[in-house]
């Protein structure tokens, strides 16, 4: 059933995909994926402050003990806080960057408004991170801001991907989907119970929930991700793009659960009365932050990929109209 | 276009700004609202004690069980924080236990106390705070001192007063707070320095103490009455006793926490 697109003499995808043909942009490409890069940093970053709670150690915003532009004395949990300010800060400079490019540089008027949809998450981001600091960390601001952290990390990471030498200009191999249920079901489920774990373990993270619904959904989010993972590899495992996105999807999410233990085991078990934040809580809790941040954008990319690859076969389309054509 | 783009980026900023500054305001306008509060709060009026008649409770605090060995502290992370530190959570002396905070919890009935007119001190020095516990009446002012070469933050958590977070850079002048509600074992932290923590006790009367290294507490000035005596440690909850006192008493009231207590009235 697989077929490159130029034996799909008759297939009404055929017109679209020829229409995607346009030069690639190496140096848009390469920006977007520096962008994506810097912005998993500051990811660790905000991983960083929170596990070393030092969240309130700068405790104004959106200036520095008073100044715009000073440098504070980079000890304790400032150099944390701070740190993740000046990355946060870099960020948003490389986001303005990325949508202007984007916006003069792209044919695809969608890519237009993904460019400015990164740019409104961005400034979303540093506001809700600018409010949790001058409310004392409420949870849920907190854990908004964690949460759009990594939608934004996820947009950075799909414009990296559509930028990309493979997406602009290799025709993409498609293979129709019959089997139930849709692969493209599962990589959307995938997405939505990891944002639903990221939720959950940011609410723990930041003192709005206990820790066991983050841990009763890794269950969940276990066997989701599994069932996509071993579906899409042991299905589609001729379309590159797709098995390689699906085989790391199933490396990290092994890595997240292991990290996830390690964790509770730091945080949860040994670590609850601490005095201080200590060094294998804060590497555990840190790694197991950013860890999850390239799964759910793996579980992204895969679902993009499964969406171009994999299509929905027509039949599916007409299902339950008795055979009258309908618009595809 | 570029001209919408550039009206989005300034609405943006303006939005920014207007939503810090209101933030800025709400907060200075919450913080002028609690102190005008505690200054006009028509204070019950002090009723008098008949000095002569006046009594005392003391005693003391001891741990039943093996003293946890406490937790050696890091402070590399600032270099300015010099010295050893251990932490406070637990401490424990030849069965004493110490940093317990004791109070008369109920039987005063209405009576309204003088609030003293001096400070209570905290100072930060070391990167610790100095008293790990404490205890302040409603409305007496605390006085924040910084005795260290570097920036602290004094960031105290309450649940029933207003939270705030102030840097306090070397040699700065002192800072002056106040708590208009009655509030036992308030958590105060340094977000700069995780491992300073200390608790203060806020109360409407006078009759407080906290326990030495020897565990060793005195209530003096006390009129005669019946009372609820509640010893509060941080780790290990809180503990309460009955005491009826006649005119010029003494009594001598000793109290045991046990090990792996569970703190379930904090």
């Amino acid at each position: 059933m697989s077929l490159p697109v130029g034996d799909l003499q008759r297939s009404p995808r055929q017109v679209d995909l020829r229409s995607l043909a346009m030069p690639y942009n190496r140096g848009l490409h390469r920006f977007a994926v520096f962008t994506a890069s810097v912005t998993f940093l500051l990811l660790v970053a905000g991983a960083l402050v929170t596990s070393n709670d030092a969240g309130l150690s700068v405790p104004d915003w959106p200036t520095t003990f008073g100044s715009i532009y000073k440098i504070p004395h980079m000890v304790g949990g400032v150099k944390f806080e701070h740190g993740h300010r000046m990355l946060a800060e870099l960020v948003g400079l490389l986001t303005i960057i990325l949508a202007l490019w984007t916006w003069r540089a792209e044919p695809r008027r969608w890519m237009r408004y993904l460019g400015l949809g990164a740019l409104a998450a961005v400034v979303i981001q540093g506001v809700l991170g600018g409010i949790t600091v001058l409310f004392y960390l409420p949870p849920a601001i907190s854990t908004a801001h964690a949460a759009v952290a990594q939608t934004f990390f996820c947009i950075a990471v799909s414009i990296a991907l559509f930028t990309g030498h493979r997406w602009v200009e290799e025709q993409p191999r498609v293979e129709f989907d019959f089997t139930r249920p849709r692969l493209v079901t599962l990589t959307l489920l995938s997405i939505v119970v990891l944002y639903v774990q990221l939720i959950l373990g940011a609410m723990f993270r930041h003192h709005g929930l206990g820790w066991w619904p983050h841990v009763a959904n890794s269950v969940i989010v276990a066997l989701v991700l599994t069932w996509t993972g071993v579906r899409a590899i042991s299905v589609y495992s001729n379309i590159r793009a797709v098995k390689k996105a699906a085989v790391i999807l199933l490396g990290l999410l092994v890595c997240q659960l292991c990290l996830g233990f390690m964790a509770f085991a730091t945080r949860v078990a040994w670590g609850h009365d601490a005095a201080q934040p200590e060094l294998p809580m804060v590497i555990s809790t840190v790694a197991h932050v950013a860890v999850g941040a390239l799964l759910l954008a793996t579980a992204v990319v895969l679902a993009i990929q499964v969406w171009r690859h994999v299509p929905v076969a027509f039949e599916e389309r007409v299902a339950g109209t008795q055979g009258k054509p309908v618009a595809a | 276009m570029k001209k919408k783009n550039c009206l989005t980026m300034l609405c943006l900023i303006v939005l920014i700004g207007l939503l810090t500054s209101c933030s800025k305001k709400e907060q200075s306008s919450n913080a002028s609202e609690e102190k005008a509060a505690t200054a006009n709060a028509p204070a019950a009026p002090a009723t008098p004690i008949d000095p002569n008649t006046v009594a005392s409770i003391s005693g003391t605090v001891k741990f039943d069980g093996a003293a946890p060995k406490p937790a050696k502290i890091d402070m590399s992370q600032d270099p300015a924080c010099k010295g050893t530190n251990q932490a406070e959570n637990i401490v424990v002396s030849d069965g004493d236990l110490a940093n317990v905070f004791v109070y008369v919890k109920d039987g005063l009935g209405n009576r309204g106390f003088d609030v003293p007119k001096d400070p209570v001190v905290i100072d930060q020095q070391g990167c610790k705070y100095h008293p790990h516990v404490l205890g302040v009446m409603t409305g007496q002012n605390l006085e924040i001192k910084n005795d260290d070469q570097t920036t602290h933050n004094i960031h105290p958590t309450p649940k029933d007063n207003r939270e705030w977070n102030e840097s306090q850079p070397p040699s700065a002048a002192p800072i002056e707070k106040s708590f208009a509600r009655e509030e036992v074992m308030l958590p105060v932290k340094c977000n700069q320095h995780p491992w300073m923590k200390m608790y203060i006790n806020v109360i409407k009367n006078p009759f407080y103490a906290v326990t030495d290294k020897n565990g060793k507490y005195e209530i003096k000035g006390l009129p005669p009455g019946t009372y609820t005596i509640a010893f509060v440690q941080e780790k290990l909850g809180e503990q309460t006793q009955q005491v009826t006192l006649a005119p010029k008493d003494s009594k001598t009231i000793d109290q045991t926490f046990k090990a792996g207590a569970a703190a379930g009235s904090m």
